[in-house]
């Protein structure tokens, strides 16, 4: 017994030391990103250029968010990117004519996501065709709302979006409070902690005398929560809507949460990380590379290199680990 | 037992059929207060059905259940909990991306609000304190990241924290399958003081030692019914196998013949490498265990041996095809979502091809020969792989190593969980197995089992410390060799 003592403290160690540079490795990523745009332009590392840079991050940040608390429980939502353009049009157009309108269509929407969660686990369904076929219905919806790009923000959204804060511009200010909020509530409280053990193993979860069904309904009724106000936010940046608006977010927010250190299967996410991955991800997308001078019909192709490198690496740091 | 007639729990004439299997036949079990009963019986016997039913994670077909008196019409695990009763259950019930304190909380909804990870952390840091000393597992560990066995003392440890729910019963469906001597030892010890505190315990273990000296009582089940029921000193191990029925108590058994130095080594481990000092060789037809606590590097000899089969590996050499018996069967053994056949041929399948096809009837053939021969209890293996009780599933994986072409199995702690009667099955197969020309490395946490073995390396810290032969082998002479640098 004393003698397995030191190699027991020995592995320990090295184990935290694995996952502390897995924690770390969303940070470096984007620092890595930073400091390529710092030595491309050395203007845009400034309170106006994050400003702008960053402006559509946020929205993005808040799909990644919303993606994580279904991955959190093994599932996946393919029908984001479609549900953020649904929520915009309600948005721009009943949110902006006849407010109490547009908040019960969106309150209902939310109770659409719980719905869908209950029915995934009642008929142990695939969330990923249950959520593919959603994504159609949404992708309809809005089309129906909004048939052309139009539409306008209700006021206190652009007012509330377009905020000057003193010293850190507003994004920052925003993803900070963002991931805090989510950290507390899934990593520190009691059910959160409930939460994401449903996803390493529902079984001992139930056996604990939890309701695994409770447990889906509220994560996927969280992710239409964030989903609606990461529709909400994009659209009170970009003033007016379209239906097509948010399809690109559902691979995004799927790669933010992989980025920031989050995996598939098992539980393991974590709101910091994703937030960080879903900023990353804006920042690689377009200001890197147009500093770069790569031309708009390569950036997407480029913006996939980028993703596949730090994904690569993250590999790496976790089967060195291992 | 100072109130011998007060039970505290209390099944009546229950009933549970899955299907056209009938797995409790009308069972009467009573729990006292004050006392630790040992239940025993044969996988499928009934045991951990009747427990999930007393635990509330199951539901009788008919019967009644009391608690302190009261009859309960709406059982369910959250109201077992709030009556006291807990259950540790045989797969282990942890959330492995959850660290030691998050799983103590996650069981007790009173850890809420701000400080509760705290209070979970010194929770459990003190129940493991109490139970198993030097256990080395800190409330912070990951549970995805401790060893089989470590996870089992969390497990166990948490079922024994305390907070606002009453605590009355405590379930131990196999707890010391994966620990070694000496942490079972402070386990059953614990569980002694802890009837002596007025907590009831139900122990179900397939060691009958455990059972005779830790238990007040002993229940024996056998096809869906208790057959015995009588007071742990009455007993003896003989007589409780008599009523478990069937098995025999294996006699010592002799060494496998016609192995010699005649034969050719098939595997070795160089000395002086990462495995230690001393090195290992398997003739063929030997059956070579491998000893000492549990997780001091055998399995790790087990998968470089596996991997140094396929791919060169420096200082290992391993001559003729490989397979592996895993034992921790849920994670590293069965394909949950295939059939048991399937399970049984994947080893094989280069040799059921017809072209670039499985052959169905190849296939099916293979599974039949060895469901006769390893006699899986079953009437279609077409089931899926979970329709089988835990030691049945473990026998579909040893024929799906022994039905391969591969002349070594390595066998990694094989029995754990698995009954008497099904693992002198196995012992007899694995012998005819080796007289035919098979080479086995078996690493088992049952001193028991390495009697049927040739030669025995125990290992400490990853390393071989000891070669005893046969002849040699007692159980203090393993133990000295594990504790070495403490001795001396």
């Amino acid at each position: 017994m004393t003698s397995s003592a030191p190699t027991a403290a020995q592995s320990r160690a090295a184990r935290n030391r694995a996952r502390l540079l897995r924690t770390m490795l969303p940070a470096l990523s984007m620092t890595l990103i930073l400091l390529a745009i710092a030595w491309l332009n050395p203007r845009a590392i400034s309170y106006f250029g994050f400003s702008l840079m960053l402006n559509l991050a946020i929205p993005i940040a808040l799909a990644t968010i919303a993606q994580m608390f279904v991955i959190t429980i093994n599932e996946l939502d393919l029908s984001i990117g479609t549900f953020v353009g649904f929520v915009g049009c309600v948005t721009a157009t009943w949110l902006h004519d006849a407010p109490v309108l547009g908040v019960l269509v969106l309150l209902a929407s939310i109770g659409v996501y719980a719905g869908l969660g209950a029915l995934i686990h009642l008929r142990n369904l695939p969330s990923i065709v249950v959520t593919l076929g959603m994504s159609f219905v949404w992708q309809g919806l809005a089309i129906l709302i909004l048939p052309k790009p139009g539409g306008a923000a209700p006021d206190w959204l652009k007012g509330l979006m377009g905020l000057k804060v003193p010293f850190v511009p507003f994004p920052i200010v925003a993803a900070i409070v963002i991931a805090l909020v989510v950290h507390f509530g899934l990593m520190r409280s009691a059910y959160g902690t409930v939460l994401r053990g449903a996803g390493g193993n529902p079984q001992a979860i139930g056996r604990a005398g939890w309701s695994l069904l409770k447990t889906k309904v509220v994560m996927f009724a969280l992710t239409g929560t964030f989903g609606v106000i990461s529709g909400m936010a994009l659209i009170g940046i970009t003033t007016s809507g379209d239906a097509n608006i948010g399809n690109g977010y559902t691979l995004l927010s799927i790669a933010g949460v992989i980025l920031g250190g989050g995996e598939f299967v098992g539980g393991r996410v974590s709101p910091i990380g994703a937030v960080i991955g879903a900023l990353t991800l804006a920042l690689a997308a377009s200001p890197l590379l147009t500093f770069m001078n790569i031309p708009p019909d390569w950036q997407v192709a480029a913006n996939g290199v980028i993703l596949i490198s730090v994904l690569a690496a993250r590999a790496l740091i976790s089967r060195k680990g291992a | 037992m100072s109130d011998p007639l007060r039970s505290i729990a209390k099944l009546d004439g229950v009933k549970r059929s899955f299907g056209a299997v009938r797995a409790l036949d009308g069972v009467d079990f009573a729990v006292h207060a004050k006392e630790c009963i040992g239940l025993v019986g044969h996988n499928g016997a009934g045991k951990s059905t009747l427990m999930s039913i007393l635990a509330g994670t199951g539901s009788p077909d008919s019967g009644t259940i009391a608690i302190n008196g009261a009859a309960q019409s709406d059982w369910t695990i959250q109201r077992a909990r709030a009556l006291g009763v807990r259950c540790v259950f045989q797969e282990l019930s942890l959330s492995p991306n959850l660290s030691v304190a998050e799983n103590t909380r996650v069981s007790h909804g009173a850890l809420n609000g701000w400080g509760g990870a705290k209070r979970a952390a010194d929770l459990i840091r003190a129940s493991l304190d109490a139970i198993f000393p030097g256990h080395g597992i800190s409330p912070q560990d990951i549970v995805g990241d401790l060893a089989i066995g470590q996870r089992q003392m969390v497990e166990v440890a948490r079922a024994f924290t305390l907070t606002d729910d009453p605590l009355h019963l405590v379930i131990l469906d196999e707890p010391t399958s994966s620990l070694d001597a000496q942490t079972a030892r402070q386990l059953l010890d614990h569980i002694r003081r802890a009837v002596a505190g007025g907590i009831s315990c139900i122990l179900i273990s397939h060691i009958l030692g455990e059972i005779l000296e830790t238990s007040d009582r002993v229940v024996v089940m056998r096809d869906g019914k208790v057959v015995a029921d009588e007071p742990a000193r009455d007993l003896t191990r003989a007589r409780l196998v008599a009523a478990m029925g069937g098995a025999r108590l294996h006699a010592k058994t002799t060494r496998s013949d016609g192995v010699g130095a005649s034969q050719p080594v098939v595997a070795q481990v160089q000395a002086g490498g990462a495995h230690g000092a001393i090195g290992l060789q398997a003739r063929r037809g030997e059956v070579i265990g491998l000893a000492g606590l549990a997780g001091h590097g055998q399995t790790k000899l087990l998968i470089d041996l596996f991997e140094a089969a396929n791919a060169r590996r420096k200082g290992m050499t391993v001559d003729g095809a490989v397979a592996l018996v895993a034992g921790d069967r849920q994670t590293d053994g069965i394909f949950p979502l295939w059939s048991i056949a399937m399970n049984i041929s994947i080893r094989s399948l280069a040799a059921l091809r017809r072209g670039a096809f499985i052959a169905a009837d190849k296939e099916a053939d293979l599974a039949v020969t060895w469901r006769e021969r390893i006699g899986i209890r079953t009437d279609n293996l077409d089931n899926n792989i979970l329709s089988l009780s835990g030691g049945n599933q473990q026998k579909a994986l040893f024929a799906r190593a022994l039905a391969s072409d591969a002349q070594i199995i390595l066998m990694d702690d094989p029995m754990r969980g698995v009954d008497l009667g099904t693992k002198l099955d196995v012992y007899d197969l694995i012998r005819t197995q080796a007289q035919q020309g098979r080479t086995f490395l078996w690493y088992t946490t049952e001193t028991d089992e390495l009697d049927n073995c040739d030669r025995v390396y125990v290992f400490r810290n990853g390393q071989i410390v000891a070669v005893l032969d046969h002849d040699d082998l007692t159980e203090e002479k393993i133990i000295q060799s594990s504790f070495a640098e403490v001795g001396a």
